[in-house]
């Protein structure tokens, strides 16, 4: 069932109409009260009366992560504080995160992109969906709540953890979804398994919502006939508000609503605009976002873009699972880690060098991060009673900067490599 | 009383905990001519802490500082025990019953009989327990 069939089946030159008005009004808008974009646009010799024609969006200086750091944390708002409703707050690159603000119609647009979303994976009134995903500062619990709301559904808003008991409510109050990472639902159906529950013939969970981290082909696969369900990616970062988009039951690709998003695939080095079907950076220009607009974000993530309309009818363009990313940034546990937030928490501890590895890995589906730090000869005692607080210290720092639980292990120093030029700092040994 | 002649100087070593470091320590104490005396190895996940007495403390020191060893001094006094059952009952006793605590403690037993290397946390009051006690504390001297 589509949600809003007259935006989901606009024809394709419509919708590019649609679009450009959209754009215009927007840079129109910030030119004329934005000083930061006025900046940049003069910055980048171009005007407002510049853009004619929808492709003229390539005038447009991007935007990256860097921006909303150095404009932290409220910088880049065009809204005033009275105006939000709420904030978001997610990973930044180094010591600040990033905050998210919304207006009450920000909000909107995203749980319609949402309503449309789960609507295109056949949930609606009668289903019982099962969020999963973390409530709180973080997009993903309260973006998944207020869609499945949107489209009548009946929300179980379990949050994350607590496997069995949210088991145990999946039976119960008979989830017929859940929305989560792709790795804890792994994760739940291994525990159900252990408590003699099989999700496939003793629950009605029959969709899973699965995103906020990379994964496969092969693992839908296996979900699919493990768990007997369909299962979905859903994407988006929380410089878009929060999961937005989603795959249809086609499962050919994820949906970008043209009306809220409008979509580059760029060459990461060049900035150039490569055609559908070319792997390169995903840019977004966030058509309607009041609070916190962004053009031509840089978002890290590549992939490709299929302009094609597909099978289910709805005629935007759509983005293939995400491929990598252009920097170093991991997903752990559904939560965005970049390596330099650990180097600026390191910096603060003098006991530890500023020498690190981190090793990723996945323990019964759930992301394990063990961080390596050499031991500073000053640090060092006899008692190992000192060497585990400062291990507990080093724990308690990255938990608080990072928002992810990670191991540390103290080794000798020296041990660790010495990179000249460019760190690799990452050994990730998951397999998707 | 000179209480100083009965502290003993121990090394420790951060080590990982993975084949093959301690034998770069004892490998490094071999080319040094460092004799080891005694030593233990405490453990915690890891990591592990190696402790030894060794007859020139200063050289062990800068030498595996060198290498990079995380290497600390430690202040132990080192008891003679009766080698026989009960041995440690009369010094484990007296130390209790003077209210000092024993971090950590290890044991050899040497041609001139069994001795206890203990770490304390009052090391003047501990020593001054164990003489009371009528107890032999074994010199730094005899170490070196």
């Amino acid at each position: 069932m589509k949600w809003d069939p007259r935006i989901e089946e606009m024809p394709v030159e419509e919708q590019k109409r649609h679009q450009y008005r959209l754009l215009k009004t927007l840079v129109c808008r910030l030119y004329a009260f934005s000083p930061f974009y006025r900046d940049r646009m003069k910055e980048a010799k171009v005007h407002p009366d510049d853009l004619r024609s929808l492709a003229d969006v390539q005038k447009l200086p991007c935007m990256f992560k860097r921006d909303l750091r150095d404009n932290y944390p409220d910088g880049l708002f065009t809204a005033s504080q009275e105006e939000l409703v709420r904030y978001h707050v997610s990973s930044g690159t180094t010591g600040k995160p990033t905050v998210v603000g919304y207006t009450a119609p920000d909000l909107d647009h995203w749980t319609t992109s949402l309503a449309r979303g789960l609507s295109s994976c056949g949930l609606g009134r009668g289903d019982v969906i099962q969020v999963s995903y973390g409530y709180g500062l973080f997009t993903g619990g309260l973006g998944l709540h207020y869609g499945a709301e949107r489209i009548g559904a009946t929300v179980l808003p379990s949050s994350v953890g607590n496997t069995e008991r949210q088991i145990e409510l999946m039976q119960d109050l008979h989830s017929t979804a859940i929305a989560c990472t792709p790795s804890y639902l792994l994760h739940m159906g291994e525990v159900a398994e252990k408590m003699g529950v099989s999700i496939k013939d003793d629950t009605d969970l029959k969709v899973g919502i699965l995103g906020a981290e990379p994964w496969s082909e092969r693992m839908r696969d296996h979900m699919q006939q493990w768990l007997g369900i369909r299962a979905y990616n859903i994407y988006g970062t929380s410089e878009l508000s929060g999961p937005m988009f989603t795959d249809c039951t086609e499962q050919q690709g994820i949906h970008i609503w043209s009306d809220l998003a409008l979509i580059e695939v760029l060459d990461p080095e060049t900035g150039e605009a490569l055609p559908s079907g070319e792997k390169g950076e995903l840019t977004i220009t966030m058509l309607q976002k009041e609070a916190l607009p962004m053009i031509r974000y840089r978002i890290g993530d590549i992939t490709s873009m299929d302009e094609s309309i597909c099978a289910c009818g709805r005629t935007h363009p759509r983005i293939d699972r995400i491929q990598g990313r252009v920097d170093d940034m991991l997903i752990i546990r559904g939560i965005n880690v970049f390596p330099s937030q650990i180097e600026h928490a390191l910096l603060s501890i003098p006991e530890v060098g500023q020498h690190f590895m981190i090793i990723v890995d996945r323990k019964n589906n759930l992301d394990t991060l063990l961080l390596q730090v050499e031991l500073q000869s000053g640090a060092f005692s006899d008692k190992i009673n000192d060497l585990m607080a400062i291990r507990r210290k080093v724990e308690y720092r990255l938990k608080n900067a990072l928002n992810v639980a990670a191991e540390v292990e103290l080794v000798e120093p020296g041990s660790l490599p010495r990179f000249e030029g460019k760190s690799k700092r990452v050994i990730d040994r998951r397999v998707l | 009383m000179d209480q100083k002649q009965y502290i003993i100087r121990q090394i420790s070593i951060f080590s990982e905990n993975r084949p093959g470091r301690l034998a770069a320590i004892a490998y490094a104490l071999e080319e040094e001519k460092v004799n080891i005396f005694a030593f233990s190895i405490a453990e915690a996940s890891g990591f592990g802490v190696v402790r030894a007495l060794v007859d020139h403390p200063d050289r062990a020191y800068t030498r595996l500082t060198g290498l990079g060893f995380n290497v600390a001094f430690t202040e132990v006094i080192a008891v003679a025990m009766r080698d026989e059952p009960g041995g440690l009952y009369d010094i484990a006793t007296l130390l209790g019953d003077a209210g000092i605590n024993i971090e950590y403690s290890y044991a050899y037993s040497g041609r001139d009989g069994a001795v206890l290397i203990i770490r304390v946390d009052r090391v003047d009051q501990a020593i001054e327990a164990i003489l009371a006690g009528k107890k032999e504390l074994l010199q730094a001297k005899a170490f070196s």
